[in-house]
């Protein structure tokens, strides 16, 4: 195996699913990247979209649902030299991690949060997600969701996040482009990535995102937040894709007293001085 | 063996004052062991410390006083039937309460001519140091250790002149302690972290396991351990196991309810086979219970918690040592069967400090990840082996993936529906407790080789059950034995078995209303026992009601 290779194993999606094209687009990526393979740590929680780190050549720690940003952040944590991604639905990231989701916000941990979402809940067959939009009628919201959609890039700016950026499965070359300035953003970064799911939704369906979606051209200035606000708050018959707000901020790494100094915590030295001379002063 | 008392309001300097007076007695020799009795407020309310300090080692409280020093008139009220016959009851003189045991000094009306109110409690511990015939030589240097530099001077004048007050009244007596250190269980149980090399700490704020996490805190820099307050207790458990996955040694800690909300993630360290050290320092439950109060009714909870079957390791912490020392072998156990380990603290032992040994960091020894993959074809992170322990490599520090995945999974950590990988898996997971189960630590025997009854226990309630042993020696020698339990699941059987053999009755004495240890010694040995001493009121039985409850509640 090359290097450079993140040579794929043969995926359970449907035929047709959304998530094929963000595989191939990660992968693109990570070797556009250079990243090596064995330095890359592929993290999700559980749901169609985290079946992904089973499909590529990587390191990967497929843990519970909802709570893969939690493993995620504390593997960066541990070594400042892994590629972390979370790679992950929208139900996992939003619906039952939604504490996490703000919190890692907040905490603002190098790492990066590939959220596929298809406004559908797809491994347990077609209930509403956090982003179903109103009326959709599924088994369970049999007269239709009542609830209001939740808006990931709005509260993620909301929440102090220093790279937002929504993407569409549908458009690969524009999604590998925000891929890597997520990967390569010194911090939290957030791909909301747009995907429709052939099997369970048919109103966000391949022909209507594309209907809808268009590139935020380059008059555009990410750093300005109130216009990427604004840029967040759309959302309907016209859909924005591309990076909607960039502010560079200190990471958790360069404010943590500990991690400060830059040497992987996992390299650390057992310190039994300190303990020999806290029993002394305990005397 | 002297016992006394601090009672007064939250807020009225109990801690401070209790803190200074145990460091001085434990310089002139002394062991001493202190227990913390506080409210669930910041203010207000009835809080007290009890200092017990004599010449041989001591692991339980007593509610026979030989003194108080009473911050308000409630405490008076409270505690004076605690008092022996020539016990003191020390206060201000503008307490209003009235006892032929009073001693009522000027101490408000000193500490404003000395300069500040807040040294009045320096001036009750320098009487209290006369009291009993102690000498002034550790003024100076333990009160450097406890107040700044601007107030130590008045302090030492309010000591002295507190010392000055009163007259001695109680024989002082030689103690070999002065040597040892003080300090409480969780203290103990940080060092046993730094020791073990802990990397990582994350958890959520709850009463009574803050305690460790504020300690990790303070020393997060100087051990190169990062101390990260999470979101929710889930988020604290998946963190730890995500770092410790990545390579840094990881604990978690909580109470009852934040464990409530970790017991998925405790399948997922048993699933994926990641070590983790969990600590759960116990309070009265069910949900918020009594938050700053003590029991002992999480062990039903914690051996059998999370979904489905796998390997786990359960320790009681009996006393100040075994929080050092049992939670670095935790840390070791974790590692060598990754698995979780979970550690059983409590309110009482977690807050009470005692004078022990120094502890022998060169007995610490706690195994590491496989540095390389070796054999030959791929590395497989959940490979088949003799003893179900797979080598397991650290993400990025090798030329090979390293995997985890809580659906069952093969041999490469990749998602399975096999029938014969699932079955395939699930021994090799289980497997580990055999190993294991050669190495655990039979519980500890008190008392001699000829006994009638045998009481069982677990935990914290190992001071009081040891000091019940002597008391019920005393007065009929050669009845009466215990066996304490520390690791307690998987349940060493072989000295119960071999001990209860030669006893009339076994009595299991816990701190929790069902008998939980009574239960799983019934389930793992059928060994029944005859009667129960329970408690469950949030506060710690002590030696001497463990001697009375036996002679009134059981008949011999």
């Amino acid at each position: 195996m090359s290097k450079t290779s993140f040579t794929t194993y043969e995926p359970a999606w449907c035929p047709g699913c959304g998530n094929f094209g963000i595989l191939e687009c990660l992968k693109t990526a990570l070797e556009e990247l250079g990243r090596d393979p064995y330095e890359v740590l592929m993290v999700a929680g559980i749901g169609q979209a985290a079946k992904t780190p089973q499909y590529i050549s990587a390191n990967s720690f497929c843990g519970l649902h909802g709570r893969g940003l939690p493993a995620a952040v504390a593997a960066k944590i541990a070594n400042v030299n892994l590629t972390v991604i979370a790679e992950t639905g929208e139900g996992d990231s939003y619906g039952e991690g939604g504490n996490h989701f703000i919190h890692n916000i907040r905490r603002n941990v190098d790492i990066t949060h590939f959220v596929h979402d298809n406004q559908i809940y797809g491994l347990t067959k077609g209930q509403a997600s956090p982003t179903s939009i109103e009326g959709l009628v599924t088994p369970v919201q049999t007269t239709g969701n009542i609830n209001t959609p939740f808006n990931p890039p709005l509260m993620a700016i909301a929440s102090g996040a220093g790279f937002v950026a929504r993407g569409f499965s549908g458009n690969k070359a524009h999604l590998i482009s925000i891929m890597k300035q997520a990967i390569e953003f010194n911090g939290y970064a957030l791909v909301d990535i747009l995907q429709p799911c052939v099997s369970f939704n048919k109103i966000n369906t391949y022909a209507y995102y594309s209907k809808r979606v268009y590139e935020i051209d380059s008059t555009y200035d990410p750093a300005n937040k109130l216009a990427a606000f604004e840029k967040a708050l759309e959302f309907g018959d016209r859909i924005p894709i591309g990076v909607i707000y960039r502010e560079p901020k200190p990471t958790f790494h360069e404010k943590n007293t500990v991690l400060k100094s830059g040497e992987p915590l996992l390299d650390r030295k057992t310190n039994l001085d300190l303990v020999a001379k806290i029993c002394d002063e305990l005397k | 063996m002297y016992n006394i008392l601090i009672g007064g309001a939250a807020g009225q300097g109990i801690e401070t004052t209790a803190a200074i007076l145990e460091k001085l007695l434990k310089k002139s020799g002394y062991h001493v062991f202190t227990v913390r009795d506080f409210m669930s407020r910041v203010r207000g309310g009835h809080n007290f410390t009890l200092i017990r300090f004599g010449t041989e080692n001591i692991q339980s409280h007593s509610y026979k006083l030989d003194g108080m020093i009473a911050l308000n008139n409630e405490t008076v009220e409270i505690h004076k039937d605690q008092l022996q016959d020539n016990g003191f009851i020390l206060c201000d003189s503008k307490l209003t309460a009235t006892d032929p045991k009073m001693i009522k000094i000027d101490m408000e009306a000193m500490a404003q001519v000395i300069g500040n109110p807040r040294v009045a409690g320096s001036i009750a511990v320098g009487a209290v140091l006369r009291l009993f015939g102690e000498s002034t030589d550790y003024f100076e240097e333990v009160l450097r250790t406890f107040v700044k530099e601007s107030v130590f001077d008045i302090n030492v004048t309010a000591m002295q002149k507190g010392y000055n007050a009163v007259e001695p009244r109680f024989l002082r007596q030689e103690g070999d302690a002065a040597d040892s250190m003080i300090l409480s269980g969780s203290k103990a149980m940080s060092l046993g972290t730094i020791a073990a090399g802990l990397r990582f700490y994350s958890a959520y704020p709850m009463s009574p396991s803050t305690t460790l996490m504020e300690l990790l805190a303070e020393q997060g820099e100087a051990a190169g351990i990062v101390v990260e307050q999470a979101e929710d207790e889930i988020a604290a458990i998946n963190m730890a196991i995500g770092a410790s996955f990545a390579g840094a040694r990881a604990m978690t800690g909580t109470s009852g309810g934040g464990f409530s909300l970790m017991v998925e993630a405790l399948g997922l360290s048993g699933m994926a086979e990641i070590p983790l050290v969990v600590v759960d320092v116990q309070r009265p439950g069910p949900v918020t219970g009594l938050p700053t109060r003590t029991e002992q009714s999480d062990l039903a909870f914690v051996i059998s918690a999370s979904q489905g079957e796998f390997p786990r390791m359960v320790i009681a912490i009996r006393h100040h040592e075994d929080a050092f020392y049992q939670t670095v072998r935790a840390f070791d156990l974790a590692e060598r069967y990754q698995i979780p380990v979970i550690l059983l603290s409590d309110q009482y032992l977690g807050d009470a400090s005692a004078t022990v040994r120094p502890f022998d960091v060169s007995r610490i020894s706690v195994a590491e990840p496989a540095a390389a993959h070796e054999g030959e074809g791929i590395y497989l992170r959940y490979k088949y082996t003799a003893d179900g322990v797979s080598p397991r490599l650290i993400p990025g520090k090798s030329s090979n993936f390293v995997s985890a995945d809580s659906d069952e999974h093969d041999e490469n950590g990749k998602i399975t529906e096999s029938a014969d990988v699932r079955v395939h898996m699930m021994d090799k997971r289980m497997k580990k407790l055999e190993k294991l189960s050669m190495e655990l630590q039979e519980p500890e025997f008190i008392g001699p080789q000829r006994y009638e009854t045998l009481l069982l226990g677990w935990g914290s309630t190992y001071g009081p059950i040891a000091e019940a042993i002597k008391i019920l020696n005393e007065k009929m020698p050669g009845k009466y034995a215990a066996l304490i339990f520390g690791d307690i699941f998987p349940l060493p059987t072989k000295l119960l078995i071999a001990k209860a053999a030669s006893a009339a009755r076994l009595i299991n004495v816990e701190q929790n209303a069902t008998g939980q240890l009574a239960g799983l010694i019934r389930e793992k040995t059928c060994l029944f026992c005859t009667s129960s001493i329970l408690k469950y009121d949030g506060r710690q039985i002590s030696g001497e009601e463990i001697a009375d409850r036996l002679m009134k509640e059981v008949r011999t």
